[in-house]
């Protein structure tokens, strides 16, 4: 399959969590996935565009950028946010560990991401801002865009 | 459709919408804390029947709403859970914690 891409840029509100899932499913779609490959998907999207609102921007007014791409048969898709940074990734990765417990955040968001995606990068300078980077082949399991 | 609440034997009983996100999660949060609050339940079953989303922010809830009727001696269950919904509460380890009470409505949820 080409190469196709997709940049979507949208406010830090929580009503566009929503949307960047139906948006990156919509645009995933080109690759044929499994209803649960598609919902890998959303799920990884969803947490981390909710980390860029609630964390890196903390609910103040800011812009998220998801960038999507399609390149032989594997999904890619970035989030990023201008926002404050993670000054621990590591520790921030891991599972339960949450800086917002009075928010109720489960600690669980980097595992789902890790769980549903085939590869997980998270970059971050403290300060100017926090960059997701995940990864998925689509159709590994039957095979059929291999 | 919005989420929507019911009490039956001291139990209230949430059926979600159809995503529980971040979004949705301040509103259930905030709805289920105020009625708990009114003192005609002690325990919660949450309603998945509907839903067909749910991320961390979802766990969220469960734990939260989990430590509040522990603390009234209470229980937390959960019904009508889809495949979907079914990994995420795997994955994050939630079944130590809620019973899955399919089956069980007829008899009040009662254990």
């Amino acid at each position: 399959m080409q190469t196709n891409e997709m940049t979507l840029e949208f406010d830090s509100k929580s009503e566009n969590e929503g949307f960047a899932r139906v948006a990156v499913a919509a645009f995933a779609s080109q690759l044929d996935p499994t209803l649960e490959e598609i919902a890998d998907i959303k799920t990884a999207v969803s947490e981390a565009v909710t980390n860029a609102i609630i964390h890196g921007y903390e609910n103040k007014p800011g812009r998220v950028r998801m960038e999507c791409k399609i390149h032989n048969g594997e999904f890619f898709v970035t989030v990023s946010d201008k926002g404050k940074g993670i000054e621990d990734i590591e520790q921030a990765m891991e599972p339960l560990f949450t800086t917002k417990p009075e928010l109720e955040r489960s600690g669980m968001g980097f595992v789902f991401m890790d769980v549903f995606m085939d590869a997980l990068e998270v970059l971050s300078i403290p300060g100017e801002g926090c960059t997701v980077r995940m990864k998925k082949k689509i159709g590994a399991v039957s095979g059929k865009n291999g | 459709m919005d989420t929507t609440y019911e009490i039956q034997n001291r139990i209230l009983i949430i059926h979600l919408s159809k995503e529980l996100d971040h979004h949705s999660a301040v509103g259930v949060r905030y709805t289920a804390d105020g009625l708990l609050e009114q003192g005609q339940s002690d325990s919660i079953v949450f309603d998945f029947t509907d839903t067909v989303f749910m991320d961390s922010s979802g766990i969220g809830v469960i734990m939260g709403r989990y430590k509040k009727v522990m603390k009234r001696g209470g229980f937390v269950g959960v019904v009508g859970v889809g495949p979907c919904i079914r990994r995420i509460l795997e994955i994050s380890g939630m079944y130590k914690l809620v019973e899955n009470l399919d089956g069980k409505q007829e008899e009040g949820y009662a254990n």
